[in-house]
C-alpha cells in the first residue's frame, strides 16, 4: 500500500521529446509546420554555400606565399596580406619611422580600452586623454626631441583612418552639442542660423562636404595661403558630424522634463548655470547610445575620402590591388578590411548597448 | 491696471544695468552672432572673387550650354558627347533617380523580410537574419560596394564562357543579361490598364469604408482591385493575339546583342545600396512590430476579429505609424549613398557633375548643384513626412 503511493506519488519523468537537444529542436526548429519547411529550407541553403566557400578560404587557399605560387591555386590566396600588411595599415610613413605611428596606435587603444569602464570616468581622465593626445600628435607629426617631421600628407593607411575618425568625433562633439542649443534657443537669430545649418547639411550627402573641402576651399582663402588635404577633409567631416550630433541631442533636451527647467530658474542660476549643471548632464547622458550610433557611422564614413584621393586604409589597400603582382585578389584583400573594420565597429556598438544597460538608472 | 503695478516695480526696484537685462543681452548676442557670420561669409566671398579673378574662371551657369564631349556609359534618354552639360547633368540625375527608385522598393522587400525573419520563432531563422543584420550595419558601404564590383569584374568570366544559370539569363563581367518580351503594342495597353485599375480601386476601397461605415456591409476591395488587377491585363494580352515574342541575348563577337543589360556598375550599386540599407530597414521593422503591446493583439481576438483582420485593422495602422518616419529617413540615406556611385564609375549625378568640375573648372557651380539636388529631395521628403505625421497623429482624448 504505502509503496503504491510512494510510486504514485513520484515525479514523473518529462517525455524524452521535450527536454534535451530533441526538446530544443522542436520547440526552436520544427514547432509548426512552416518553421520545419523554413529549417530543412535554410540548412539546404546553408549546405549549398558554405562548403565552397570552405573549401576556397580555408581548404585550397595560401596563407603566405609568394604571388607566383597563388596564380596556381583556385582557393583564396590571403598571401596578399601578409605581405603587404606594412603597406595597407602604414602606407607612406616614412621607413624607419614605422615605430611612431604603431606606438601612437597602441596608446590610443589602451585608453580606449581603459576609458570602457564607466567607474573611470573622473576629471583625471579627461587630463589623461589631453596628454595622451599631445603624446601621439608628438609622434605622428614629429618636430621635436629629434624626431624627423612627418608631413599630414605622408600620414596614410590606418593612422590616417583613425585620425579622421577620431578628431572628427572630438571636435564634432562640443560643436553639435552648441548647434542643439542653439535649436532651442529662444533668440530667433540664432535659431535660424542653427536650424538653416543642421538641415541643409543633413539634407546633403558627405560627399559633396568633401568635393567642397577638396576643390571650394581652395578658392575661399587668400592668395598663398594653402591649407593641407588631410585637415581640409577633417573639416568636412567635423562639418558633417556636428549636425547629426545637434539633432540627437537635441532630442536629450527635449526629453528633459520642464521641472527641471523651472528648478534651475528657482534657485536662481543663469542659462550657462542651468544648462552647464542641470541640463545637459542628464540630457548628454540620456543620448549616449544613439550618439554612439553617429560616432559609428562617422567612423565607417571616413572610408569615403578615398574619392577626394587621401590614403586611409581603404585606399592603400586598393593601390595594393594595383600592384601588377597582386591585381585579382581584391575579394581577399576586401573581406580582410572588412573583418578589420567589423571588429572595431561590433565592438563600438556592442559597448553602446552595454552602456545603454549600464545608464538606464530608471526613475 | 497691469502698466501701474509694473511701474510700482520698477520705482521698487531699481531697472538693472543694460548688461543684466535679459532682453538687451539677447539682442547684442543675436546683433553679435549675425555680424559674425557676415563677416566670415564677407572674407570668404571676397576672397573666393579675387581667386576666380586671377584664374580667370567665369562665375555662372552659362557653360551648361556648351558642349559636354564625353561619353555616358548608361542612360534612360538619348546622349551623345555632343550634346550639352545640361543635357549630360539630366541623365545622371535620371540615373541617380534609376538606382533610388529600385533601391527603395528593393530595400523595403528584403528589410522587411529580414526583420520579420529577426522575430521568428524558428532559432536558425531568427540567427541568420541577425547575423545579417550585425555583418552588413558594421562594414562601411563604400567597401562593400567595391567588394560587389570586384566581384563582378575579377571572378565573373567573360562573355564567351558566360554562367548561364537559367535559360535566357547570362552572367559574366559585362554585366547581367536577361531575355525580354519584344516591344509590342500589347504591353502599353496592359501597363495603363493595370495603373487605372489601382486608381479605381482606391476610390472603392474608400467608397468601400464610407458604405461600411453608414450600412455596416463590409466590401472586400482589396481582394476586388487585386483580382482586376490581374484579369483584365490578361484580358488585353489575350485581346491582342497573345504576344510572345522574346528578345533573347545571344553572344555576338565579344559582346551579347538583343535581350536586357544591366551593367556591372548599376548591379553591384543597387546590390550594395539594398543589402547595406536592408540591414538598418529590419531593424527599424523589428522596432515597429515590437512597439504594439500583446495586449492590443489579444483585444483584437477577444472582440472576435480573424487573424488577417487583426493584421489588417489592429497590427499594421500602429506598426506603420512607428516604422514609417524612420524608414523615410533611411530611404534618403539611400538615396544620398546613392552619390557613392562615383566611386565605382556608375554614371550618377554626382559622377557626372565631378566630370563637369573637372573639365570646366566650375568647382563653386558643381558642388552648389548636387547640394540643391540633394536638398530638394531631402526637403520634399521632409514636407511630406510632416504631412504624414499629421495625418497620422494619435487622437487622444
Amino acid at each position: 500500500m504505502s509503496t503504491a503511493t510512494k510510486a504514485k506519488r513520484e515525479r514523473l519523468k518529462p517525455p524524452i521529446t521535450n527536454v534535451g537537444v530533441i526538446g530544443w529542436l522542436k520547440t526552436n526548429l520544427f514547432n509548426t509546420w512552416y518553421n520545419s519547411l523554413l529549417t530543412v529550407l535554410i540548412l539546404a541553403m546553408l549546405g549549398w554555400l558554405i562548403p565552397p566557400l570552405i573549401r576556397w578560404a580555408f581548404i585550397d587557399s595560401l596563407w603566405n606565399s609568394s604571388a607566383q605560387a597563388c596564380r596556381d591555386i583556385d582557393g583564396a590566396c590571403w598571401s596578399i596580406i601578409p605581405h603587404n600588411i606594412k603597406f595597407i595599415f602604414l602606407g607612406f610613413f616614412p621607413s624607419g619611422q614605422e615605430w611612431r605611428p604603431i606606438l601612437a596606435m597602441i596608446l590610443l587603444l589602451g585608453l580606449v580600452i581603459y576609458s570602457k569602464d564607466l567607474s573611470r570616468w573622473k576629471k583625471s581622465l579627461a587630463w589623461m586623454w589631453l596628454v595622451n593626445i599631445i603624446v601621439m600628435g608628438t609622434l605622428m607629426y614629429g618636430g621635436i626631441f629629434g624626431l624627423p617631421v612627418v608631413e599630414t600628407s605622408q600620414w596614410s593607411g590606418l593612422p590616417l583612418t583613425l585620425t579622421l575618425s577620431f578628431f572628427g568625433m572630438v571636435v564634432a562633439y562640443p560643436f553639435g552639442v552648441l548647434l542643439a542649443l542653439g535649436r532651442r534657443s529662444k533668440m530667433p537669430a540664432i535659431k535660424t542660423m542653427s536650424v538653416v545649418y543642421i538641415e541643409m547639411i543633413r539634407g546633403v550627402p558627405l560627399i559633396s562636404l568633401l568635393f567642397m573641402s577638396s576643390v571650394m576651399f581652395p578658392l575661399f582663402l587668400p592668395e598663398g595661403v594653402t591649407i593641407d588635404k588631410v585637415l581640409r577633409a577633417l573639416v568636412a567631416i567635423i562639418l558633417f558630424t556636428a549636425a547629426y550630433i545637434a539633432e540627437v541631442v537635441r532630442g536629450g533636451l527635449q526629453a528633459m522634463p520642464r521641472g527641471q527647467y523651472e528648478a534651475a530658474d528657482s534657485l536662481g542660476l543663469n542659462y550657462n548655470q542651468t544648462m552647464r549643471l542641470i541640463i545637459l548632464p542628464q540630457a548628454l547622458k540620456i543620448v549616449i547610445p544613439p550618439t554612439v550610433g553617429i560616432l559609428l557611422s562617422a567612423f565607417k564614413d571616413t572610408s569615403l575620402v578615398v574619392i577626394i584621393a587621401l590614403y586611409d586604409v581603404l585606399k592603400t589597400t586598393m593601390v595594393t590591388l594595383s600592384n601588377p603582382n597582386w591585381t585579382g585578389y581584391s575579394t581577399e584583400a576586401y573581406i580582410f578590411l572588412a573583418i578589420l573594420y567589423f571588429i572595431f565597429c561590433y565592438a563600438m556598438s556592442s559597448y553602446s548597448r552595454k552602456l545603454e544597460k549600464d545608464l538606464h538608472t530608471g526613475h | 491696471m497691469k502698466q501701474s503695478l509694473s511701474n510700482s516695480a520698477t520705482t521698487a526696484v531699481a531697472s538693472p544695468p543694460f548688461w543684466r537685462d535679459e532682453g538687451k543681452r539677447a539682442i547684442f548676442f543675436q546683433i553679435a552672432a549675425l555680424l559674425c557670420a557676415g563677416g566670415v561669409s564677407y572674407y570668404l566671398f571676397t576672397n573666393t572673387q579675387a581667386n576666380l579673378a586671377r584664374q580667370s574662371i567665369a562665375t555662372g551657369f552659362s557653360f551648361l550650354n556648351r558642349e559636354a564631349s564625353f561619353e555616358i556609359g548608361e542612360s534612360l534618354i538619348s546622349y551623345s558627347a555632343s550634346d550639352t552639360y545640361f543635357r549630360a547633368l539630366l541623365v545622371g540625375a535620371l540615373n541617380t533617380l534609376q538606382v533610388a527608385f529600385f533601391g527603395i522598393i528593393l530595400t523595403t522587400i528584403l528589410g522587411s523580410l529580414v526583420g520579420i525573419a529577426r522575430l521568428s520563432s524558428n532559432w536558425l531563422v531568427s540567427k541568420v537574419a541577425t547575423s545579417f543584420i550585425e555583418v552588413m550595419q558594421n562594414i562601411p558601404i563604400l567597401l562593400q560596394l567595391f567588394f560587389w564590383y570586384a566581384i563582378f569584374y575579377e571572378s565573373f568570366p567573360s562573355p564567351r564562357q558566360a554562367l548561364n544559370p537559367v535559360k535566357g539569363v547570362f552572367l559574366c563581367n559585362r554585366g547581367l543579361i536577361f531575355a525580354v518580351p519584344e516591344s509590342h503594342p500589347a504591353y502599353t495597353s496592359m501597363g495603363i490598364a493595370f495603373i487605372l485599375i489601382l486608381v479605381a480601386g482606391w476610390f472603392l476601397n474608400r467608397w468601400g469604408h464610407k458604405r461600411q461605415e453608414l450600412t455596416g456591409k463590409p466590401l472586400p476591395a482589396l481582394r476586388m482591385t487585386a483580382g482586376a488587377a490581374i484579369i483584365l491585363p490578361l484580358l488585353i494580352w489575350f485581346l491582342y493575339g497573345s504576344p510572345t515574342a522574346m528578345s533573347i541575348p545571344e553572344l555576338r563577337g565579344f559582346n551579347f546583342s538583343g535581350g536586357l543589360t544591366v551593367s556591372p556598375e548599376f548591379a553591384s550599386l543597387l546590390l550594395g545600396l539594398v543589402l547595406y540599407t536592408s540591414a538598418f530597414v529590419a531593424e527599424v521593422v523589428r522596432a515597429g512590430i515590437q512597439s504594439i503591446g500583446r495586449g492590443q493583439i489579444e483585444a483584437a481576438m477577444a472582440i472576435g476579429l480573424k487573424p488577417g483582420q487583426v493584421l489588417q485593422l489592429v497590427i499594421f495602422p500602429q506598426a506603420l505609424r512607428v516604422i514609417i518616419p524612420p524608414l523615410t529617413s533611411q530611404m534618403l540615406n539611400l538615396t544620398k549613398n546613392s552619390s557613392l556611385a562615383v566611386a565605382i564609375g556608375y554614371a550618377d549625378f554626382v559622377a557626372v557633375t565631378n566630370t563637369t568640375i573637372n573639365q570646366t573648372g566650375q568647382a563653386i557651380e558643381g558642388v552648389a548643384m548636387i547640394m540643391v539636388v540633394y536638398l530638394f529631395f531631402s526637403l520634399s521628403t521632409s514636407a511630406f513626412m510632416n504631412w504624414y505625421n499629421k495625418r497620422m497623429a494619435l487622437v487622444e482624448r
